[in-house]
């Protein structure tokens, strides 16, 4: 870890990230929905961080916050070391920081042509003033993710799910942005179509330098495409670290029985996999367990656990885990 | 004879912009106690399959030919009457959606009662004492207390498990699962397929289980049936179809998934689904495999016999044997 | 194995090479590709009554415009009535084509009379011109009303939806007042008050020609009638924004003005548009009993509401006076209902299989 923050800096980071949610509970009365409690952890420079957890965990909320498409309750994000506070800096943040989106269908405005919603962050910044360079930047976007550049005119529907995803991505990458924020942009297309949208992104990122937040529920798509992974459960960061450590090594019992949950598609393991899996179900994130998030389903759960949540400890190698287990 | 009997079965959707022909004949066996999992991506006419089966297809659906028959009583034109004594009683179904297959109104308790009472002799107190069965067989506890709870008072995973019951309530001799954990999380996931499992062993039914999930068919299925644009590409054992794969499209579907082990590059199928409005003469995955051959586009290629009950509709299969088929 | 036998002795050698890309692709089927909005004129074509609807009102609205240009009679001309001549009475409360006394006799002369279709009124005007007027005047109140309470619902609507908090709550609890007020005697007391005030005010500006009464009609629709038109975009605009196309408009740097104008309204027109075809109707339904009651339009102006009540006074002998403009607002109002009710069929997708 020491290492690489020297030679690296980091592009994207953020610091004691909050936010909170009022959930109206009847007449007069709110709740608070923690849905990023504290989360702290940074991206460098041409990396991919994955971040997995289950639904309610938190993990589009806080990839939302990042972007400042919701005012963090709390905490601090820095782009290229820079805090994004003012309307100056979120402005330069727009040009070099985009978003793509879950779900192919409503990610895509039904009355706009494919041309007119990739060129669309164009128009929205002002970036070409000459109609036939911004046409040709389209035409330019839509190559480089694989669309036919003649369906240029048509409408988002006349297309499948995987083409709509490309031209999310084209959207995207309209800007010539630095850093894209990826939610669950696979989980809605089926398997053929799915590898075939992260093997572009996999592409772009080597063609374009990209540095990606890549947010998914599906952990061997983010084993396959993340540098490093960070785990979240119900509002909270669990673990980060290394891809390989944290699949091969993983330290939180979260982590160690979300992994052992996936369905692996190889009858061998399958049936050799016969280890019990985790019991119950998760808690509502408007009733957050007291002390440690997970410790009402934790196979190790001890007195102590109720008291605090364990900090972040790096356990060697930039992994880092909060859990009292050693 | 085999519990459930499918002989190419073909079924459409009138729609205004034409004939959905959403199943293209598809055959098969399930036999008492066994798994069958039904691979494929949406629109390849897997759910379709099932619900044809328990003759649950939308208004404008119907099935245009083809056999379905259980315990050697054909179900196709059996009439609404007989279905209706057959479905949910010796065939149930779960659904994806839990939450919308449970009415909102009523308590858990019932609804289980309800579908007790519709499906079998119990009566009075015995219904509740059942319930209670149930619920004690998909490992919910608190029994008691559940029955009075509403549906949108349980996790998501809950309502799986009272849905399961639900289904459980007549002892039936086949239970259709179509995707029921594709909502649902990993670790919750995991937990109904455990439960789903133990429940095979202990009540000795014969599961048909719908997903796209490659990973949900190796742990649970013996027998699988891969699907694509309404026809059978290939079935066949499990160990068959992961680790002998012999249709082009049973091929790329395992090279594009990511594996958890060590980080290969993913070899996606290229291009896009057929349209079922309007489905190619020949092989519907022509267009998109590295393989085609001119006999491909000419002519669908029916499913031919590789092993004891391994199947495949590739005309590859044929050419690799110069032609030559055992019989 | 039999079949599989045959099959492979009807297939050559050369069927096994390889297909090129052309060939491929030529096997492939495309179906033309339809957008949203042809899809549902398509749908609207397959509902018979809809169609009849619409044919219905274009022929009404194209009637109501052009028959006045053409008509030899004027809706506000007293045709007894000629100056520098006595009073001819004989033209007062015509039966349907009955000639009156002086047009008998120039008939008698060989010369051409137009007939009275409907007859004349109880001041001798000819009473198919005063209904065809009357028709004009009820739909030109519907549309513009209709267009007024569209405009301001629009705005208010789109504006509390989108930025939705302190403003959305103002706003709603704006519309919860008007809502619960008895909207009859609302617009009853504000057209009598408009129309007194309003009178002296515009005396001498252009408005006078339309007159106090047609303006304090569309005031009156659009100080009530926008919160239900307000509700059902804000319904809609709540719902659209959390898309996630406005989310991506976001993250590219959208301001709210460029949201709404390009992604919200655009997907809410089809809503919209059914819902105006739909208060069309109730407009000229009120325009018609405000008439009725007198807080219509200004004599001599007729609409179909004020002709329903002038010919009240004459009920036993004429009883087709009242009977043919109630008919044309029957008509109407109908035909735009059912017209409406087919857009919604066809165009929202919430009704879509």
């Amino acid at each position: 870890m020491a290492d690489r923050k020297m030679n690296a800096t980091p592009l994207v980071e953020i610091r004691n990230l909050k936010k909170y949610f009022e959930i109206n509970e009847g007449f007069f009365k709110t709740k608070q929905l923690r849905a990023v409690d504290d989360v702290s952890f940074e991206i460098m420079t041409g990396e991919t961080l994955g971040l997995v957890g289950e639904s309610g965990c938190g993990k589009s909320t806080l990839g939302r916050t990042l972007l400042k498409l919701y005012e963090p309750t709390a905490g601090e994000i820095l782009f290229e070391g820079k805090a994004v506070k003012g309307k100056k800096e979120l402005e330069q943040f727009r040009k070099k920081a985009t978003m793509v989106f879950q779900d192919p269908y409503s990610s895509l405005n039904p009355r706009m042509t494919v041309a007119d919603i990739i060129a669309e962050p164009l128009t929205v910044q002002g970036y070409f003033t000459d109609e036939e360079q911004k046409k040709k930047r389209v035409r330019q976007l839509m190559d480089m993710v694989g669309l036919n550049t003649e369906h240029a005119a048509r409408y988002a529907h006349e297309f499948s799910g995987g083409q709509r995803q490309r031209i999310g991505i084209a959207r995207a990458l309209a800007v010539n942005p630095e850093f894209i924020v990826c939610d669950e942009p696979v989980s809605a297309l089926d398997v053929s179509i799915q590898a075939q949208v992260i093997n572009q992104f996999d592409e772009l990122k080597k063609t374009l330098g990209l540095t990606y937040l890549f947010i998914s529920h599906d952990l061997l798509v983010v084993r396959h495409i993340s540098d490093r992974i960070a785990v979240m459960y119900l509002g909270r960061l669990v673990e980060i670290g290394p891809a390989d450590e944290i699949y091969d090594h993983p330290i939180h019992p979260y982590t160690r029985s979300l992994i052992k949950a996936v369905p692996i598609p190889d009858p061998d393991r399958a049936a050799a996999d016969k280890e019990e899996g985790l019991k119950g179900d998760i808690p509502s994130p408007l009733d957050v367990p007291t002390g440690c998030v997970f410790r009402t389903r934790c196979p190790y759960a001890k007195d102590e656990c109720a008291a605090n949540m364990p900090e972040l400890t790096d356990r060697g190698g930039g992994h880092l885990c909060a859990c009292i287990l050693k | 004879m085999s519990l459930l009997e499918v002989r190419d079965l073909h079924t459409s959707f009138f729609t205004d912009a034409g004939e959905v022909m959403a199943v293209n004949g598809v055959s098969f066996d399930l036999d008492r106690g066994q798994t069958l999992g039904i691979v494929g991506e949406s629109g390849s006419g897997k759910s379709v399959t099932a619900y044809s089966i328990m003759g649950i297809l939308a208004a404008n659906g119907k099935v245009v030919s083809g056999s379905v028959k259980f315990d050697g009583k054909e179900l196709i034109g059996c009439g609404e009457a007989a279905m209706r004594k057959l479905r949910g009683n010796r065939i149930s179904i779960i659904f994806q959606e839990a939450m919308t297959s449970l009415n909102p109104t009523m308590t858990v308790g019932a609804q289980i009662m309800e579908s007790i009472g519709l499906h079998t002799d119990a009566t009075g107190d015995d219904i509740r004492k059942r319930a209670l069965e149930l619920l004690g067989q998909v490992r919910i506890n608190e029994a008691e207390k559940r029955l009075k709870q509403y549906p949108h008072e349980l996790s998501g995973g809950m309502r799986q498990r009272i849905m399961i019951a639900m289904a459980l309530a007549s002892d039936p001799d086949i239970l259709i699962a179509d995707e029921p954990t594709t909502a649902l999380d990993v670790t919750i996931q995991a937990q109904i397929l455990e439960l789903m499992k133990t429940l095979q062993k202990e009540l000795g039914m014969a599961i048909i289980m719908i997903t796209h999930d490659l990973g949900v068919i190796a742990e649970m299925c013996d027998e699988v049936m891969v699907m694509y644009a309404g026809s059978v590409c290939e079935k066949g054992s499990l160990r068959d179809i992961f680790k002998r794969p012999a249709h082009e499209y049973t091929k790329g579907l395992l090279n594009s998934m990511p594996s958890l082990e060590k980080v290969t590059s993913l070899k996606p199928i290229r291009g896009t689904v057929p349209d079922l409005l309007a489905l190619p003469k020949g092989c519907a995955f022509a267009e998109r495999c590295d393989e085609t051959m001119k006999i491909c586009l000419r002519k669908k290629c029916p499913l031919i016999q590789l092993g004891d009950d391994h199947f495949s509709a590739c005309w590859l299969n044929v050419k690799d044997r110069g032609g030559e088929v055992n019989g | 194995m039999e079949d599989i036998k045959n099959i492979l002795s009807e297939i050559e050698s050369s069927d096994f090479d390889k297909a090129s890309d052309e060939e491929k692709k030529s096997a492939v089927r495309e179906r033309p590709s339809t957008t949203f909005f042809k899809d549902g004129l398509r749908r609207l074509s397959k509902n018979p009554l809809a169609l009849i609807s619409f044919v219905l009102i274009v022929l009404v609205t194209l009637a109501a415009v052009i028959i006045p240009f053409v008509w030899p009679y004027s809706y506000d001309a007293m045709l007894g009535n000629v100056p520098g001549k006595s009073m001819d009475m004989s033209y007062n409360n015509l039966a349907p084509f009955e000639y009156s006394r002086s047009e008998q006799l120039r008939m008698d002369q060989g010369e051409q009379v137009f007939p009275h279709i409907f007859g004349t009124d109880a001041s001798g005007r000819d009473y198919f011109i005063r209904v065809i007027y009357g028709t004009r005047i009820s739909l030109t109140v519907g549309f513009f009303a209709s267009l007024i309470v569209l405009i301001i619902g629009l705005i208010v609507g789109s504006v509390s939806g989108y930025f939705g908090g302190k403003v959305d709550l103002f706003v709603m609890r704006i519309v919860d007042i008007i809502y619960s007020l008895p909207d009859m005697l609302m617009v009853i007391l504000l057209s009598a008050v408009l129309k007194e005030s309003l009178g002296l005010w515009i005396q001498g500006t252009v408005l006078e020609s339309i007159g106090s009464n047609m303006i304090s009609l569309f005031l009156v629709f659009g100080l009530l009638y926008w919160v239900s038109m307000a509700r059902l975009i804000r319904g809609q605009i709540l719902a659209l924004k959390e898309q996630e196309y406005v989310l991506a408009a976001r993250v590219a740097g959208a301001k709210g003005s460029w949201i709404i104008r390009k992604h919200l309204i655009p997907n809410c027109m089809s809503v919209i548009f059914i819902s105006v075809a739909l208060q069309i109707p109730s407009a000229i339904f009120t325009e018609s009993y405000l008439s009725f009651i007198g807080l219509g339009v200004n004599a001599p102006m007729p609409s179909l509401g004020s002709l329903c009540s002038d010919a009240l006074n004459g009920i036993s002998s004429y009883p087709y006076r009242l009977v043919i403009p109630a008919l044309v607002i029957s008509v109407i109002v109908l035909s735009l209902n059912l017209f409406g009710d087919g857009l919604r069929d066809a165009f929202d997708p919430k009704l879509q299989k």
